[in-house]
């Protein structure tokens, strides 16, 4: 039973992290239907600021916990800058081309910022600092580290941020307007290119969060950390149906859970396969993902 | 001719990107637990942003009509070899290529045999996803796990039951082409991007299962010393030997491939491709076809795994991950889809080319990827487009 639960809290924080990526994902989807095979890339980005920033103010002496939060906010700041440069350079001029060629300069960006990482930061695993990983509680044999505990209630105030800003604001509902028809919302005055530049920045920016959190959970980051969780958080926002926030966060926490229980129960080394075959069999018998709505075939 | 507004306009851009690229390099590179550092930034920073001013003063030199002088010699050769191609009968082109093809290891080295292997071993696997993207339409991110599928199964038979690389090479095609189904059947439902991360799930699946089978597979030690080819007890050892193996196995695939573009089957698949609603009222069999169309591809995957086990005397998971099967694509999409010479230019973009840039190893991959972004936002059709396409109806907006 304490296996069990200890399982549960792991799959919860693995999960909540999946589903932060999984965000950026689904957002841009839903805006300009392309796969941004990029975000992992913000996302490893996101993780070696966090890094790099935590170092250097640790250095002047600050308090641990306020070296996070300053370089939580200026990761995030730093990767939706990024994005919306590689937005701008990438992905703009192709909005009127096939899908296929964006898809390609994706990739291609993908690999481009990754190995920018790696000339910049080494190829190298960075460690972050241990006085902020270590510490917890402990209950008999359930045992909760205080990051655990951290990256929980920043994924749940980062969601319900992002869902008052999409449902209430006038940003909100801007976007939303302009995943649903672009030319009726450009006819009513919205600006489609700044949207979409938010939308991107917005992603990045929970990506950086969500880096800096599997930096904080498995201690270190390394440039090449952005593919595996990349495509599996895709896989959650697949799974829940592309394009719906709801829906990544559920996808994000069933991947999530999958792979821990898949990793404690059955086997460690097939956990992400496990991931990948309950995203196949969900697409098998409801091809637009959980929460998906039923579209025409026009539009999948 | 730029008018003063639109030059203004673009230099401003250019400038207001430069100062986003420094935002963005300088806490890469000068924040640092000792303090502070602006030097190195500096370094890159001005090297990158004299090479963009120096591109855009050609530009508006180019667009003011000062190249114009040279640009007209240039289109009358251009149009002239274009003529003479136009001429020169189909036959004499193909003989002169092919006897480039047969004389070039003997008047180049090893390195040459190399490059040009690998070359020949991406050829066909392009042209084998080429039916699949290309041809069918089916955005497949998962085609290296055929070659993976066609390689340990050249390994495995070769060790365990001895059988002769000639023997293995029709089996590693059809177990590769059994998989193809096996991937392909489910997915057949899927459309667009849903196909797109299902594949990719099917390969990773493929390349944890070569990983972490250890009782088969040997994990992520991979299987060693696989036999090369023989023919009446001479084996394959010099490389230039290894590559007519390859080209004739790359021939093959392209006379293949060009046999079923022409014929009823890649007809169907160009409908199926254009509008697969359209194509199923019409009376295509659409099932049937996209299945064969992940057959046929995975089937010159494997012929290509095969000869890669062969090649190398190894085969390890670490060859199969998604980054190849990218890589694959890249060359399908950068060449030009469902056009034959746009593949095999396409390989050759982006296999022969980063090899001259050898000396440069540490910044191949970031080139790679710059290179990759901007072609596609130069020529979004690829470099040798296919004369048949349409838009696919669902990029209609």
């Amino acid at each position: 039973m304490e296996f069990f639960i200890q399982q549960l809290i792991n799959g919860i924080t693995l999960g909540g992290v999946y589903a932060l990526i999984a965000l950026g994902y689904t957002m841009v989807y839903g805006i300009i239907q392309l796969i941004n095979f990029a975000h992992g890339e913000f996302f490893a980005a996101g993780g070696y600021m966090g890094v790099i920033l935590i170092s250097y103010l640790a250095a002047q002496g600050l308090h641990p916990y306020a070296c996070l939060g300053i370089s939580l906010v200026l990761s995030m700041g730093y990767c939706a800058l990024l994005a919306m440069a590689v937005e701008r350079l990438a992905y703009k001029p192709l909005r009127h081309a096939s899908r296929l060629a964006a898809l390609l300069s994706a990739l291609g960006m993908s690999i481009f910022l990754q190995n920018g990482l790696m000339l910049t930061q080494g190829v190298y695993d960075k460690p972050y600092p241990t006085e902020i990983t270590s510490g917890g509680f402990e209950w008999g044999l359930v045992s909760v580290s205080y990051m655990q505990i951290f990256i929980v209630a920043l994924t749940a105030f980062l969601l319900v941020g992002l869902n008052v800003l999409v449902f209430k604001t006038r940003i909100g509902r801007a976007m939303r307007a302009t995943s649903q028809d672009k030319i009726m919302s450009a006819l009513v005055g919205i600006n489609s290119n700044r949207i979409i530049a938010i939308t991107f920045a917005i992603g990045a920016g929970l990506a950086a969060a969500a880096g800096i959190m599997v930096g904080l959970y498995y201690g270190s980051v390394n440039y090449s950390m952005g593919f595996v969780p990349g495509i599996k958080a895709f896989a959650a926002a697949v799974l829940g149906g592309i394009g719906n926030i709801t829906g990544a966060l559920v996808g994000g926490l069933i991947i999530g859970m999958v792979e821990i229980f898949a990793a404690g129960y059955i086997s460690g080394e097939y956990k992400d396969v496990f991931a990948f075959i309950i995203l196949i069999g969900v697409l098998y018998f409801r091809p637009t993902g959980i929460m998906g709505e039923n579209v025409d075939d026009t539009r999948v | 001719m730029l008018t003063i507004r639109e030059s203004k306009k673009l230099w401003i851009g250019c400038g207001v990107g430069l100062v986003w690229f420094f935002i963005l390099l300088w806490p890469l590179l000068g924040v640092t637990p000792e303090g502070l550092e602006f030097g190195k930034t500096f370094k890159v920073f001005g090297t990158v942003a004299v090479a963009v001013v120096f591109i855009m003063l050609v530009y508006q030199i180019k667009e003011a009509g000062y190249l114009d002088s040279l640009g007209t010699p240039m289109t009358s050769v251009t149009g002239a070899i274009g003529q003479l191609y136009a001429k020169t009968p189909r036959w004499l082109l193909l003989a002169s290529v092919l006897a480039c093809a047969l004389v070039f290891p003997l008047v180049t080295g090893r390195y040459a045999h190399d490059v040009s292997i690998s070359v020949l071993i991406y050829i066909c696997l392009g042209l084998g996803l080429n039916i699949v993207v290309g041809l069918a339409g089916l955005l497949d991110l998962g085609y290296i796990a055929f070659y993976g599928v066609g390689a340990y199964t050249y390994a495995l038979m070769s060790l365990h039951f001895g059988l002769s690389f000639w023997l293995c090479l029709p089996i590693s095609a059809l177990t590769a082409a059994i998989a193809g189904c096996v991937i392909g059947y489910p997915t057949l439902r899927m459309r667009g991007d849903y196909l797109a991360i299902v594949t990719l799930g099917f390969g990773e699946i493929v390349r944890l299962i070569l990983n972490n089978w250890m009782a088969l597979t040997n994990g992520p030690n991979g299987i060693l010393s696989i036999p090369r080819p023989e023919i009446f007890g001479w084996s394959f050892k010099p490389l230039w030997s290894m590559y007519y193996v390859i080209l004739a196995i790359a021939i093959v695939t392209i006379v293949a491939v060009y046999r079923l573009n022409y014929s009823r089957i890649g007809r169907a698949w160009e409908a199926i491709r254009e509008d697969e609603t359209a194509a199923e009222l019409m009376g295509v069999n659409t099932f049937l076809l996209k299945l064969l169309a992940y057959a046929t591809g995975a089937t010159f995957a494997g012929f290509a795994g095969a000869f890669f086990a062969a090649r190398m005397k190894f085969v390890g998971p670490e060859s199969f991950t998604f980054l190849e099967s990218a890589m694959v694509l890249a060359m399908v999409v950068l060449g030009g889809m469902g056009s034959i010479p746009g593949v095999i230019l396409g390989v050759l973009a982006l296999v022969a080319l980063p090899e001259m840039f050898r000396e440069l190893e540490t910044y191949r991959m970031l080139v790679f990827g710059g290179v990759m972004t901007l072609m596609m936002l130069i020529r979004p059709a690829g470099i040798w487009p296919a004369k048949r396409v349409g838009r696919r109806s669902e990029d209609a907006e």
